[in-house]
């Protein structure tokens, strides 16, 4: 049986082998789960893969964790939308630099009934404040995520601090986006988005857009190179040429023509 | 040293015996020497200490004082690898009844062709042609006890213990059983065989030991012990008396 | 749930149309989780034999501390592997994070205890019953082992089953060290998470029905290939 076994062993040694010797040159990319969720980067990645030879291999998580993770030195490049953790990882000489990518903004989505009555409005510190007064259900990503961190930061513009009702109206699910969707879904509760993973959700229920359109619900991402001083076996040259094809004008059209229900969700601002 | 001539024939000597638990004696044999030419079997009611003096014998229990000497020598790995034991209840691996021999004499050293005549011997003597393949496993109760007694006397040993091994088999596996002890014995294997079937005692034994509450009560000449014994003990048991 | 129901025969029809990126994510699931597998059989079954037979001084506590590892938590132990394999982490050097070795490696983590711990078990309940017989036909300790090993093979698949089962199953170590990187690390759980996130539930859930299917169907292999070796074995005898 043992001799079995080993015969066995080997030979799914070589298979996994096999599996990695296909090695192309490649970058690692922490990003976040909306960039993945809305299929942007399966529907722009060919493109650069196809002229540079070089796969894009894309660990989507939230902007917290895909930061600490780059810190340790697992990835080469970063694609977030929390500006001023990127400006902090930047001056703490993590990254080389950090580019204005693209952007897309927030949108405000609950139950069609309503019970907070924000329907139509385009202030976000107000639906806030009218939510909290009312007691009603709101479901937070509670997961250092970008759109957690820009969250936190309306509520505290507000002049309100949810975390004081934290398990009773206010649920934080510590989830992605899209879980926390499902969260909102299933509980009727109210949340807050980045548009283009709402638009490819496929569990809205009963939830609709309510508030959108605030200047304040800008969500800007950036792209910056992860520092080989800090970390020697960072791809820098790959991860160069990536952050100059995102960037320059090929990424930048690529990223305008992606369609989601025939709207652009994403809208190239680079420098 | 004291009976170098005596030392000098296949033997079993035991001196002062004794193991004991929770202050009590279990088993305390002051000497016994086994050295007839026929089969030995010990007979006694249960908890006589029949089954703990034959593992002491065979070396699976260490005594906590005396010792068993088997020609003249202590008994130790040599001793015990000329030895081979049969237990009440078979314990045959989970194989084939082929394998299950082919285990022992693989161990032994021998080659392959030389294992499978002697496997295709074995189960002659045994009465198990055809069974080869067979799962050991799913043998009757009776061909199950004719394999571990063909696997122990695959070890060609010197001395072969039996631990009551027809005590739960059927008048005509019993006498199936008997034959080929016999025949063993009269190939010049000792045989140390514990019962408490004294039918059984009169149609093989050439010696009886009588044992009770951990003691040997009486050792002597089958016929003798079995038809005049000398202890109170030895009496009652023969008479199909409670002994306790 | 009319709706839902007709999404999720759609979702199982596409699957079976044969789409060959769904098919490669099954074949990386399976890799990945048999060799595991066989790597924690190399591991566990020695190790639970030998704690079976073997007495030695915190052999119990040892015992208890296999058990107890068969309920690890997975993100904990998806945890505790990227931390070792992290570019800062010990093996950083060897760079297999966010690579199929990095998956094979937490699994083989959680999977070991349940193939040592089951072995264990096995083997201890028959060394009971062969003990004074193998001493008897003159069989050491460590010798026994091999013996006990072979003898309980039918019991020692039902063990690695087990252990497959969890390593297939398993999502929270696998996403983590693995990333879910699309054609390099994705497999069948990391892909139902991913499907859940974006609220295609009917699709997350024909996957599942896939991996139970996958579950069901090496089962029934296994079973199969190990009844006919026994009835070969003896054969052959």
């Amino acid at each position: 049986m043992f001799r079995a076994l080993i015969r066995a062993a080997v030979m799914a040694l070589g298979l996994s082998t096999s599996m990695v010797s296909a090695e192309e040159p490649f970058i690692v990319v922490q990003s976040t789960t909306s960039t993945q969720n809305s299929g942007l980067l399966e529907y722009i990645l060919p493109w650069f893969e196809a002229e540079s030879g070089i796969d894009v291999r894309v660990v989507a998580v939230g902007t917290g964790q895909a930061i600490r993770n780059a810190i340790n030195g697992d990835a080469d490049v970063l694609l977030v939308h929390a500006k001023p953790a990127e400006e902090q990882f930047v001056a703490d000489g993590w990254g080389v630099e950090r580019k204005d990518l693209m952007y897309n903004d927030f949108i405000l989505v609950g139950p069609k009934s309503d019970p907070a009555g924000i329907r139509g409005g385009a202030d976000i510190l107000a639906a806030l404040s009218a939510i909290a007064a009312a007691e009603v259900p709101f479901a937070s990503r509670g997961d250092d995520s970008g759109t957690h961190k820009a969250e936190l930061g309306h509520w505290s513009a507000a002049g309100l601090d949810p975390t004081d009702a934290s398990g009773a109206w206010y649920r934080e699910t510590g989830s992605g986006m899209g879980a926390t969707l499902n969260v909102a879904s299933g509980m009727d509760a109210y949340t807050l988005t980045d548009r283009a993973t709402w638009l490819s959700f496929g569990n809205k229920g009963n939830l609709e857009v309510l508030v959108e359109g605030d200047p304040r619900l800008f969500n800007q991402y950036g792209v910056i190179l992860v520092n080989p001083e800090k970390h020697v076996h960072v791809r820098a040259a790959s991860g160069q040429r990536f952050v100059e094809w995102l960037t320059g004008p090929d990424g930048q059209e690529a990223i305008a023509s992606f369609r989601l229900e025939g709207q652009q969700v994403f809208f190239p601002n680079a420098q | 040293m004291r009976d170098l001539l005596g030392d000098m024939v296949s033997c079993l000597k035991v001196e002062d015996l004794q193991i004991r638990s929770k202050g009590k004696a279990l088993l305390d044999v002051r000497s016994l020497v086994l050295d007839g030419p026929g089969p030995t079997l010990i007979l006694g009611p249960n908890g006589a200490g029949k089954s703990l003096l034959l593992r002491c014998l065979h070396g699976l229990i260490s005594p906590d004082r005396g010792q068993v000497i088997q020609d003249g020598k202590l008994l130790g790995a040599e001793q015990k690898a000329r030895q081979a034991m049969v237990f009440q209840q078979p314990v045959l691996l989970r194989r084939s009844v082929a394998s299950n021999l082919d285990f022992v004499l693989k161990r032994q050293g021998l080659g392959r062709p030389a294992r499978r005549a002697r496997i295709a011997e074995l189960l002659t003597e045994g009465g198990l042609d055809g069974k080869a393949r067979q799962p050991a496993r799913s043998l009757s109760g009776g061909e199950a006890q004719r394999l571990a007694i063909l696997r122990a006397l695959a070890l060609e040993p010197e001395t072969l213990f039996l631990d009551e091994p027809t005590s739960a088999l059927d008048p005509g596996a019993t006498q199936v059983i008997e034959r080929m002890v016999l025949r063993a014995s009269s190939r010049g294997v000792r045989i140390v065989m514990v019962t408490h079937d004294i039918g059984q005692a009169r149609r093989l034994a050439s010696d009886v030991v009588m044992m009770q509450g951990g003691h040997v009560v009486e050792h002597g000449a089958a016929k003798q012990v079995l038809d005049a014994p000398e202890s109170d003990a030895s009496h009652r048991y023969l008479a199909g008396g409670l002994v306790t | 749930m009319q709706g839902f129901a007709s999404e999720f025969s759609a979702a199982v029809a596409l699957i079976f149309e044969g789409d060959s990126e769904l098919w490669a994510i099954v074949l990386l699931s399976l890799k990945v989780s048999v060799f595991a597998v066989l790597i924690s059989a190399l591991i566990g079954m020695p190790v639970g034999a030998a704690l079976a037979v073997a007495r030695f001084p915190g052999r119990r506590m040892l015992i208890v501390l296999m058990n107890a590892l068969m309920g690890f938590p997975p993100v904990v132990v998806g945890l505790l592997v990227y931390l070792m394999l992290s570019r800062s982490g010990p093996l950083g050097v060897l760079e297999l994070l966010y690579t199929p070795t990095a998956m094979i490696i937490a699994q083989v983590v959680l999977v070991t205890p349940i193939v040592a711990a089951l072995t264990r078990q096995v083997v201890e309940m028959l060394a009971e019953e062969y003990s004074e017989q193998l001493r008897s036909l003159g069989v050491s300790r460590l010798a026994s082992v091999p013996v006990l090993l072979w003898d309980a093979r039918l019991a020692l698949v039902t063990a690695l089953l087990a252990g497959f089962g969890r390593a297939i199953a398993e999502v929270g170590a696998v996403i983590i060290v693995g990333g879910n990187i699309n054609h390099v690390t994705r497999v069948m759980t990391t892909t139902i998470a991913l499907e859940t996130s974006k609220g295609n539930l009917a699709l997350a859930l024909a996957l599942g029905a896939i991996l139970i299917g996958i579950a069901i169907a090496v089962n029934a292999m296994v079973s199969a290939v190990s009844l006919r070796a026994e009835q070969e074995g003896l054969r052959h005898a």
